[in-house]
């Protein structure tokens, strides 16, 4: 009891010293502690607490790449592709080529030209990636059935690969987005096979940001319709601006993907916002000709299926480059020249989860969890004090140690305090002095058992330390558990309370055990004050 | 310096002798608790049920709460729950899952921000749509059922098979009657409730963790005594510890209740009843039944 290995207190006291370092840059205002990170060495801590989205504010939405949405644009790309293979080998087709949910089909009556189809047909069906020697499932599964009826099916694998391909695109243009906000740290990430976190912290407006992740934004240029033309060639869009329906060619002359800029600026005649463009070569090659061919005829700017404006060509328009107007407000056309900067989703997105914290409400749950803290620290101070009066002073400090290292163990682990952190935390004041109360009623039991001081103390400790690892066990289990399964603020308590648990058997037990050994060591005291 | 006592010295209450009242009271809150349960069910809030929550503050003077309920019929959402709370400013609307899919969801809460976007701060915004509240009720019901596994896996490595079971038990029935504080209550039930109730689990066996100890250790001890008696003493001899435990996580708890804002009273609430239940069941339910098992016979054979 009364004999403490020095390497023991040493280390004791330099972890306590290293905790109380590892918050100090917490508790500083931000503005001193960056000057900080730029005058210490790198080696010097100067991080700090890692505040939850619920603390600091921010949203965190949870979004869906649309899966049919990839699979219907994989089963027209197969079409197109099969057209084209069949145009090259002059193959004679009865009847269209048909697409029904995730399979192609078309008849090809004659022998010959099937048997020259086909291998290039295969070949498609290759997959992808085996060239990184991952052996994954073929894309495309071919029939061939009676009368020269061939079906093309896309298979699970196929439909997967793209899934996932398509959501790391999304990732890509979603990061794009969101930086062109000008927001700090960005948290962007996959979740499951079709969805993507996206946390923006101490964000205002929100229904902003909502707008500009959830919009596809794939831009077309195609001619408006004539009145004669075919009726099949022709899509009844909607328009932005005003109710009807404008008829538009099927055709695309140039997309989105052509442009190399968009920037958001003023008509120098009217005045009103518009976005200013710039295309590639190809893009502005096509769009020349396009409209050199069309002058005097109105084409469509279309955004997402809805026409934005049609205005008409009045000279071929061949320096690359390009206005669209569409009665935007200034805001309306900041947004456009982000979406058309970042480029278009492959698919669409849509929210299925969405929390969002103003930065009022995240202070306000800071206060509340800091004065929640202070009022159970002071009861619980209070209560060991005149339970176990000079013992409990020793408790209480070893509590005080015990928070400060739950904090540092945040920092250094960069977990994310939450306020259902903040609630394990303050949790863990009432909880930690257990260990000291096993034990302190050990003692008094054992003194009453006809003991003397030093071997009281002993077998307190000794006899209750047993308990101590069971109960605390038992605590962690359910901290570890709750880790894994729950998400965000929940995974913030977990981590806290499981910290709590840690530290709490080194302040309690060895820290508390330090400090009477020194007070038996100077007092010699005769009678147990407990 | 006199320090205080909560139970005093050398106690010897028989506590064994109040399993005649203690049993019937357990059960019959136990039964309360499921029927309740059955009947009402639980609260679920908008994590399990899906649907939109929004936390308003009015720019000036009080919430209006007609206007806020009106919107309701206003935007043919279905039944718009609003709930004032702290100030008089204050309030959240809670707008149930919408027919149509997470862009139901959207487009409703749009409508209603649209409308009362001038007159009322946005403090909170959160909704959960049909696909996530289902893979999150999913999740939840295998953190409790994995932590129950977990802790049987605990008792069956750690204790003789009598004190397994009476751990089991004890826990169980805590798990129990915290469900049926919930259905009683009405207290919303949340992610944050699933944590509660985990914690709860732990706390409730880290009490009965801490009595079944003594009385392994007394069983070693007093080979002689009636296992009553036995029984009684281990309780005795940790029970200034047990309340001393409870009382100080009760002030703690107590701290977050008033202090600790609205975002999570539910989950304080729900812990506060945890502890109690958990230093109650420690006692009076775990322990008698090892007069029922009859604990001595194994331990005198090994």
């Amino acid at each position: 009891m009364l004999r403490f290995a020095r390497w023991k207190v040493t280390s004791i006291l330099a972890m306590s010293l290293v905790s109380i370092f590892l918050i100090v840059p917490s508790l500083l205002p931000a503005d001193l502690r960056s000057a900080m990170q730029k005058a210490l060495p790198k080696w010097v801590p100067t991080q700090a607490i890692v505040l939850g989205l619920d603390l600091q504010g921010g949203a965190h939405l949870l979004l869906e790449v649309d899966s049919g949405d990839v699979l219907r644009s994989q089963v027209n790309n197969l079409r197109d592709d099969v057209r084209r293979i069949l145009r090259e080998e002059n193959a004679r087709l009865t009847g269209g080529i048909g697409i029904q949910g995730r399979t192609v089909q078309f008849r090809v009556p004659e022998q010959a030209d099937r048997n020259r189809a086909l291998p290039k047909l295969r070949a498609l069906s290759n997959p992808t990636g085996s060239a990184l020697g991952v052996v994954s499932a073929p894309p495309y599964e071919i029939n061939e059935l009676a009368d020269g009826l061939v079906q093309i099916v896309v298979t699970d694998a196929g439909v997967n690969e793209r899934v996932r391909r398509a959501v790391d695109q999304t990732i890509e243009v979603l990061r794009r987005r969101v930086d062109a906000l000008g927001t700090t740290e960005p948290n962007i990430q996959r979740q499951g096979a079709d969805r993507v976190l996206v946390q923006v912290p101490g964000l205002q407006d929100t229904n902003r940001l909502k707008e500009i992740l959830g919009t596809t934004a794939k831009l077309e240029f195609r001619m408006v319709a004539d009145a004669g033309a075919n009726p099949g060639d022709v899509d009844q869009l909607d328009q932005t601006d005003q109710p009807g329906k404008i008829p538009v060619e099927k055709r695309v002359m140039v997309e989105g993907e052509d442009l190399t800029d968009a920037q958001p600026g003023f008509d120098q005649r009217s005045g009103e916002p518009v976005v200013n463009f710039r295309f590639n070569i190809r893009g502005g090659q096509r769009f020349g000709e396009a409209t050199s061919a069309n002058v005097g005829r109105p084409f469509a700017i279309v955004l997402d299926n809805k026409v934005i404006s049609a205005p008409r060509i009045l000279s071929p328009i061949t320096g690359g480059s390009g206005q669209i107007s569409g009665r935007f407000t200034v805001e309306q056309a900041n947004n456009l020249s982000i979406l058309l900067r970042a480029g278009a989703l492959p698919a669409k997105l849509s929210i299925v989860e969405e929390r969002t914290v103003g930065p009022g409400l995240g202070q306000d749950s800071i206060e509340a969890g800091k004065r929640a803290a202070y009022v159970a620290g002071f009861l619980v101070f209070c209560y060991m004090l005149i339970t176990y009066g000079v013992f409990g002073i020793f408790a209480d400090l070893a509590l005080a140690i015990h928070i400060v290292m739950i904090f540092a163990g945040l920092v250094l682990l960069q977990a994310t305090l939450t306020l259902p952190g903040i609630a394990g935390i303050v949790l863990t004041i009432g909880m930690a002095v257990d260990s000291n109360v096993l034990i302190y009623e050990r003692i008094r039991e054992e003194a009453r058992a006809g003991r003397s001081v030093v071997s009281a103390l002993d077998a307190g400790f000794n006899r209750a330390f047993a308990t101590i690892i069971d109960s605390q066990s038992t605590m962690f289990v359910a901290a570890v558990i709750l880790y894994f399964l729950g998400s965000g603020p929940v995974r913030g308590f977990a981590v806290s309370l499981g910290l709590g648990i840690l530290t709490t058997v080194v302040t309690a037990v060895t820290m508390t055990r330090m400090m009477i050994a020194l007070w038996y060591r100077f007092g010699r005291p005769q009678k147990l004050p407990i | 310096m006199r320090t205080f006592r909560l139970a005093p010295d050398n106690m010897t209450f028989g506590f064994m002798r109040l399993r005649r009242v203690s049993y019937p009271f357990s059960a019959l809150m136990s039964i309360i608790s499921v029927l309740m349960f059955l009947a009402w069910g639980l609260n679920f809030g908008i994590d399990f049920a899906g649907g939109t929550l929004l936390e308003v503050r009015a720019k000036s003077g009080n919430a209006d709460l007609t206007q806020l309920r009106g919107l309701g019929d206003r935007f043919a959402l279905g039944e718009v729950e609003v709930q004032a709370f702290g100030g008089n400013a204050d309030a959240t609307v809670r707008i149930r899952l919408q027919p149509g899919g997470d862009a139901a969801q959207q487009a409703a809460v749009e409508r209603v921000r649209e409308a009362i976007t001038a007159d009322y701060e946005f403090r909170r915004i959160e909704v959960v749509g049909p696909r996530v509240s289902g893979e999150l009720v999913q999740s939840g019901t295998l953190g409790v059922v994995l932590s129950i596994v977990s802790v049987l896996i605990y008792l069956w490595f750690r204790y003789e098979w009598q004190l397994a079971v009476a751990a089991v038990i004890a826990t169980m029935h805590d798990l129990l009657l915290t469900v049926g504080f919930f259905a009683v209550t009405r207290l919303e039930f949340n992610i944050t409730s699933i944590a509660a109730i985990l914690t709860i689990v732990g706390l409730s066996l880290n009490e009965t963790v801490v009595v079944l100890d003594r009385i392994r250790e007394m069983m070693k001890k007093y080979k002689k005594l009636p296992i009553p008696q036995m029984i009684d003493l281990s309780i005795n001899a940790v029970l200034s510890r047990t309340i001393m435990t409870s009382t100080t996580t009760l002030l703690a708890l107590i701290a977050l209740v008033l202090f600790g804002g609205h975002v999570i009273q539910s989950f304080s609430l729900a812990m506060m009843f945890g502890v109690i239940v958990a230093t109650y069941s420690s006692i009076f339910i775990c322990s008698p039944i090892l007069i029922y098992l009859g604990v001595r016979d194994t331990t005198d054979k090994g």
